[in-house]
């Protein structure tokens, strides 16, 4: 259980910013998320002063969208991962993003603690998954997620053939999307 | 919704996740996941994807004053643009369409193509582009290859073409490989939303020729 702890502690400390505008919490979160939001957006392609103000809007619509966080539907890793690619549409491509439409909201109107729980872990184990793939599945992942480019422009890049490219990616994703399960 | 066959494929939900993908595909992406509970679960493991790979990236230093800015901005009233939410209970065009449309299906701007087809042009970034259709029931779109991709997601009605029958909700994903003659089934109008990152490639003389002012 104390594998999610950590993931437990980002929700709390969302909760805490949600309901009781904490300032200290969200520090704790701005310690963590800040450098690796500004991270992600450099590697994007934007430069350090963009990605600085950029990181700044990011955080800053966590704490006004923090009463529409829900523990149930997704780890604190990820809402924030969402937040931080909408900016870089946004931002650096200039474009809109669709969202799907919400679902209707359920009859229960807290969050289960136990769902929550459950998913902390299983996002816990995707990261330890992602930590272990072996070195070239997971750059291929890291650039389809940091990077515009596309596997042509890869497989251009790093002289390995298309199908391989695409083959590793996949043999990645089935070992991720495995470590949820 | 009625049991959706053709899904979204494995590098349209990671492209959609990662947003790498222009934003007509976007619209076709979104729209289907706001149809499909299967896309929607899919795509919330490749956001999960997403913020592994970001939290587990080499941490960059933040400037100094990055906190105190951040909360300055929070004392400012700093807000996200909020799209207004609009319901779309009872019509076949689901929300993140009607943020691109103004209206619902019989009060749109739809243009004659020929054919006895219509469309209607959305305004996106231009890296790709994304229409609705309306096919009467029984007509046929031209044949045609395929220069990129090409997404085409059924609203209502259905198609049928030399790869399988497409319902509301179904999604055609068309490459280069493939050369197809969609025919709208019987009945209530085919209305579905096609994007494509490349012009298609019509074998038709007439086609061809319409193709300059339709820009498909
Ligand atoms: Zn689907
Ligand atoms: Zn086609």
């Amino acid at each position: 259980a104390d594998l999610a702890a950590k993931r437990m502690a980002w929700v709390a400390q969302v909760i805490a910013v949600r309901d009781g505008k904490d300032r200290a919490a969200f520090a704790e979160l701005f310690g963590y998320f800040a450098p690796r939001v500004k991270s992600f957006l450099m590697k994007s392609g934007a430069s350090p002063d963009l990605a600085e103000e950029c990181t700044q809007e990011v955080m800053a619509t966590l704490w006004n969208k923090a009463h529409m966080f829900d523990p149930t539907k997704a780890s604190v890793s990820t809402w924030i991962f969402t937040i931080a690619r909408n900016r870089k549409i946004d931002m650096l491509r200039k474009q809109r993003r669709p969202e799907p439409e919400e679902l209707p909201w359920g009859p229960e109107a807290e969050p289960d603690q136990v769902d929550a729980m459950g998913l902390q872990q299983e996002t816990e184990q995707l990261g330890r998954a992602l930590a272990t793939l072996p070195v070239e599945q997971r750059k291929l992942i890291e650039r389809a997620y940091f990077g515009d480019l596309s596997h042509s422009e890869i497989a251009a890049e790093t002289g390995l053939p298309l199908g391989t490219i695409k083959s590793r990616i996949r043999l990645a994703l089935d070992r991720l999307r495995h470590a949820m399960k | 919704m009625s049991k959706i066959k053709h899904h979204l494929t494995e590098p349209l939900l990671m492209g959609y996740a990662a947003g790498t993908l222009p934003e007509a595909f976007n619209v076709v992406v979104a729209t289907h996941i706001s149809m499909c509970d299967d896309c929607r679960a899919a795509l919330a493991e490749y956001d999960a994807i997403g913020g592994e790979v970001m939290v587990s990236s080499d941490p960059v230093e933040v400037a100094e004053a990055s906190l105190a800015a951040t909360l300055a901005l929070i004392d400012q009233g700093f807000a996200d643009q909020d799209r207004p939410v609009r319901k779309s209970v009872g019509s076949i065009i689901p929300q993140p369409l009607q943020d691109y449309v103004d209206g619902d299906i019989d009060s749109l701007k739809w243009r004659k193509i020929g054919g006895g087809v219509s469309q209607l042009v959305l305004d996106t970034s231009a890296d790709a582009t994304v229409r609705l259709l309306r096919i009467p029931g029984g007509t046929a779109v031209p044949d045609h290859g395929h220069n990129g991709t090409e997404l085409t997601l059924v609203l209502q009605g259905a198609f049928v073409d030399e790869q399988d029958r497409f319902g509301a909700g179904d999604v055609e994903v068309a490459n280069e490989e493939l050369h197809h003659t969609p025919v709208a089934e019987q009945g209530a109008d085919c209305i579905c939303l096609a994007a494509t990152d490349a012009p298609l490639r019509f074998n038709g003389i007439v086609p061809r020729i319409a193709q300059r002012f339709i820009g498909i």
